[in-house]
């Protein structure tokens, strides 16, 4: 059995849902658009991350197995409703700019890949850490996203400004290919290299291998 | 008429899926090594998309949104935060029905699906489109017209991928880059090639 730090600090760094599992990216990369966005969404992943998980591993042994992805369904579906209520009624300039990106928590494979691949072998607590632990991996990589594209995109961060933007008499020009969708793909793909600089074991290995170059060598 | 094929096309092109609102992406990386499966997969979300977007349509127009209860007597019933919970459940149960149908019925076309089947439950871009749907209120017909187009956009957009990730194995990557990382800037710059499809309008 690891122990619980483990458990809860292994998922940010050394095995990351986004970057490494592939896990979860559907609603990633959509509201990294502005910071305030990013942290709502994040705290609502890790609430639901976490309570799906201490729920799943409560039912672990009275639920038939034949029709536990339905149970599973089921209990995240209705942490999302919770969730979408609460950001309704608490924030809902937010939750108009979020649209559909709260209710796509549901089919988010980080929770239903942690409740399936994890909290039905393990007890409620670890069950729990583990999912805060994902929800951090996932928040950990979105942020980071967001902290270049909202500033480089719009010359703000949380709606305060950072680079006084021209259109208001500043001097900032805005680059407008981090506020579309590309800009995500781009950034997400460079970190992930930079964390496989950092972290070596991460890099997959060669589909194909390249055959030396032995041409120059003849030619001399 | 003009009004759907508009819809149709603008959905697979300016608003396509998976490049513009990053729906399914876990599939659409994980499933997009060799051209033939991104291609059954693509199928198989066009054919599940065509079916539960007007399904969840009536559903939403005839007992979830507000005042839709009315013919059953209950006209101020608001039961729209169950939409979640219906919408998922419509689908993972149509995806299922639709499996035991084409096992019975089509076996070849079940042969080739088999495998997809089971994991579109889970794919964002259909409960995406129906939430797109909802948020959107369209009605009966526009919703056919969103479903087909969505799944069409998404099949598109994977077979391209699948397809440039083919050559790109043969290619000398920097390590890190490998794999998934390459992969994300591919996606990038094909979405950034279904930009200039933006301002389209029919």
């Amino acid at each position: 059995m690891s122990s619980s730090k483990e458990v809860l600090f292994a998922p940010i760094f050394d095995n990351n849902p986004i970057a490494l599992q592939v896990l979860g990216i559907c609603s990633a990369l959509a509201v990294t658009v502005s910071m305030l966005n990013t942290l709502v969404m994040c705290a609502a992943v890790i609430f639901v991350c976490a309570f799906s998980n201490l729920f799943v591993s409560l039912l672990r042994h009275v639920m038939p197995s034949n029709i536990r992805i339905i149970i599973q369904m089921t209990i995240i579906a209705s942490l999302v409703i919770l969730v979408d209520q609460v950001i309704q009624a608490y924030a809902y300039e937010v939750s108009q700019r979020l649209s559909v990106f709260v209710g796509l928590i549901i089919t988010n494979c980080i929770v239903l890949g942690r409740a399936e691949g994890f909290a039905l072998q393990n007890g409620p607590y670890m069950s729990f850490l583990d999912g805060i632990g994902n929800g951090l991996g996932y928040s950990v990589l979105l942020i980071l996203v967001a902290l270049i594209r909202e500033p480089l995109g719009a010359g703000t961060l949380m709606g305060y400004t950072l680079f006084a933007n021209v259109n208001d008499g500043g001097w900032y020009v805005g680059n407008g290919l981090m506020l579309l969708a590309p800009s995500a793909f781009f950034i997400i793909g460079l970190s992930i290299w930079a964390l496989r600089a950092w972290k070596p074991a991460q890099v997959e290995p060669v589909e194909y291998e390249i055959a030396e170059n032995v041409q120059y060598k003849e030619a001399m | 008429m003009e009004h759907y094929i508009g819809i149709f096309v603008s959905t697979i092109f300016i608003e396509n899926m998976a490049l513009t609102f990053f729906l399914g992406m876990c599939t659409f990386l994980a499933i997009s090594k060799k051209i033939s499966t991104a291609f059954g997969l693509g199928i198989a979300v066009v054919v599940v998309l065509a079916i539960t977007v007007p399904v969840n349509n009536l559903i939403y127009q005839y007992f979830l949104r507000e005042g839709a209860l009315a013919w059953a007597g209950f006209p101020d019933v608001d039961l729209s935060f169950l939409g979640l919970l219906a919408y998922i459940g419509v689908i993972a149960a149509l995806v299922q029905i639709l499996e035991m149908f084409l096992d019975k019925h089509v076996p070849a076309l079940y042969a080739a699906l088999g495998v997809f089947l089971p994991l579109i439950t889970v794919n964002c871009a259909i409960l995406g489109a129906s939430l797109f749907m909802v948020e959107r209120d369209y009605t009966f017909t526009e919703s056919v017209a969103f479903g087909l187009g969505a799944g069409v956009g998404w099949a598109l957009a994977i077979t391209a991928l699948a397809g440039i990730r083919e050559k790109l194995k043969y290619s000398d990557i920097p390590e890190g880059l490998r794999g998934l990382g390459i992969t994300f800037i591919a996606t990038g710059l094909i979405s950034l090639g279904f930009m200039s499809f933006g301002g389209i309008d029919l």
